[in-house]
């Protein structure tokens, strides 16, 4: 069995007694790198010296004896880069923060620090969080480790592939708009968006404050549940932060289903959804009912309106946030200009990629006087009515669960030239951004072509326990999940 | 006369995605503003869907879950070190932000 197929919770064990040390897991997650991102480009700063003394140190703890060891402790991860990380360069892959070296920790970076996880590299994304394949990355495009020749999602498309492709233990991602999920879904991968306000959002580089949420991309959910304990947690220095117990996630993982009530919102199983993901997805439903659950077919009624509502409010308070972005403070800096003004414009227009720039005018024109009523207000008005849906339904049952996407992973190029075309791959996953819901993406299936198929499983609100528990039954009771693509097999020890 | 739902649905010009790049501090090329013009149309004609939902009765929501301002002690602390804070700035000078002439 290679290191990486063990569960975080194995490692934990292997470590305390000595059976593994800190320095062969970095030295592992290090040469894992090396061999497979040249090709993927799931990572864009590797900072291999601070990896190495941080594993050092860690070893010399343990070899002292010291007992108070953290939940993550030894493990390398990768976190994406719009989380800021104090002495390692955070870009949020764009040209514009190429040469930012944060000066603090976000609270996941610290809480990661804390419990004596080692943060060995950043992991690439769409420019500041804005899109769905990884290809507005203002370095490269990453790929999908099943297939380099499909994407692998987005935004955490790097965080998404290097998990595939077992580069780091863990990974981070943040979710906007299912920028965890979906890719997490494309490359085969369990991807967990908390609730909104669970995880401290204090650090993460902002896209839509009212939505972005971080995240863990695990290759199992157990892992995920793992990873979710570390990082939770009411945090003083962010007022989304919800100041709400957070439960033993661990203990919820008891593979027990029975008597569980799941709704399948038609909206989102029948027409738009490519077959082969359908029938997936209803084989896993087989599969729970088989364990004790039963379903039932629900409506989400206002479905095919949380697609354009998602992308006016997203993009309206992306304008707000991405203002700050100035070349005065901070951030790469046009050299050319003679007053103060040119000199915003033209740090802006060459550091910010086409789809930013996209999202920012559509923001500004949205928030503009005459506009604000018929399109911020409106989307701001079915928002509700996607919350209210999702509450009706919670009445009656504990989770929802549907495919993670449409479709499985597409060809890189394929969306580019057609904004609406590619929003429109994120049906499934922005209604539970607006309702600031958790979901957790875990793999169900195979397309024919061989690329993985996801299913997401929504909750209530801050009930992360239920969703990881009826996601971590279905994984007892399949094996998708330890399948690999075929060229980042290896590690063996 | 035509209402403000009206002027939303009604194409976005040229015109107005160049005023819409300036409100937002961006400089287009000929090719980006024709390309913005055309992405702009198709997304606001995408948006306009929102309009056959009647919500004159529906309140708006800005967070899913309730936001609370965080307050602490009003007390004296030390701030950010001056250098670390100038660290990331493409320009400073004297302990401050250089930037070139606000006015001519």
């Amino acid at each position: 069995m290679s290191l990486f197929d063990k569960r975080l919770s194995e490692i934990h064990s292997a470590l305390t007694s000595k059976q593994l040390s800190a320095n062969e897991l970095v030295e592992a997650s290090l040469k894992r790198i090396r061999e497979v991102d040249g090709e993927l480009r799931a990572v864009i700063m590797v900072d291999e010296e601070a990896a190495r003394q941080q594993a050092k140190a860690v070893d010399e703890r343990l070899a002292k004896g010291e007992s108070e060891l953290g939940l993550l402790f030894g493990l390398p991860a990768g976190v994406k880069d719009n989380i800021v990380t104090e002495g390692l360069r955070t870009t949020c892959a764009s040209k514009l923060l190429a040469n930012y070296d944060p000066i603090y920790d976000a609270t996941v970076s610290k809480k990661l620090k804390d419990a004596d996880a080692v943060i060995v590299a950043k992991c690439n994304m769409d420019e500041f969080a804005m899109g769905g394949s990884t290809e507005n990355s203002g370095f490269a495009a990453a790929r999908n480790p099943w297939n380099p020749e499909y994407v692998p999602g987005g935004s955490s498309g790097g965080s998404a592939a290097a998990m595939a492709a077992r580069e780091f233990f863990f990974t981070l991602g943040s979710d906007t708009g299912g920028s965890i999920r979906q890719p997490a879904a494309f490359c085969g991968v369990v991807g967990l968006k908390p609730t909104y306000g669970r995880v401290s959002r204090f650090g993460l580089v902002a896209f839509a404050s009212s939505f972005d949420q971080i995240g863990p991309i695990t290759k199992n959910v157990e892992d995920a549940a793992y990873v979710l304990q570390a990082i939770a947690g009411h945090d003083p220095y962010d007022s989304t932060s919800a100041d709400v117990e957070v439960p033993d996630y661990l203990s919820a993982l008891t593979g027990d289903v029975k008597g569980l009530r799941i709704g399948v919102p038609k909206e989102l199983i029948g027409e738009g959804i490519d077959a082969e993901v359908r029938e997936a997805v209803l084989a896993a439903l087989k599969q729970l009912e088989g364990m004790g659950a039963s379903w039932s077919e629900v409506s989400l009624p206002h479905t095919e309106y949380a697609v354009p509502a998602y992308y006016l409010l997203s993009s309206s308070e992306a304008s707000s946030n991405l203002a700050r972005f100035d070349g005065v403070r901070y951030g790469v800096r046009a050299d050319n200009a003679d007053n103060l003004i040119e000199m915003y414009k033209e740090t802006r227009s060459h550091g910010f990629g086409a789809e930013v720039k996209r999202r920012i005018m559509l923001g500004t024109y949205a928030l503009s006087a005459g506009y604000y009523d018929a399109y911020y207000k409106k989307a701001q008005q079915v928002r509700t009515l996607i919350i209210r849906d999702f509450e009706q339904i919670f009445d009656e049952y504990d989770v929802i669960l549907h495919p993670t996407t449409p479709t499985t992973a597409f060809k890189l190029g394929e969306k580019l030239d057609d904004p609406v075309k590619m929003y429109l791959e994120d049906i499934c996953t922005v209604p539970v951004n607006l309702a600031g819901l958790p979901a957790i993406s875990v793999p169900c299936g195979f397309s024919a072509k061989g690329m993985p198929i996801g299913m997401q499983i929504v909750g209530k609100a801050f009930d992360e326990s239920t969703v990881l528990r009826v996601a971590h039954a279905y994984e007892q009771a399949t094996d998708h999940h330890t399948r690999k693509p075929e060229r980042v097999r290896g590690g063996e020890r | 006369m035509c209402s403000r739902r009206c002027q939303a649905l009604s194409a976005i010009t040229r015109k107005e995605v160049e005023h819409v790049a300036n409100l937002a501090r961006l400089t287009l090329t000929e090719e980006e503003a024709e390309r913005y013009t055309n992405d702009l149309n198709a997304i606001l004609q995408f948006a306009a869907k929102l309009n056959e939902l009647d919500t004159s009765d529906v309140p708006p929501t800005s967070h899913a879950t309730d936001v609370k301002n965080v307050m602490r002690e009003d007390e004296n602390r030390p701030s950010l070190p001056r250098e670390t804070v100038l660290k990331n700035a493409a320009d400073h000078e004297d302990g401050q932000f250089k930037v070139p002439a606000v006015f001519e």
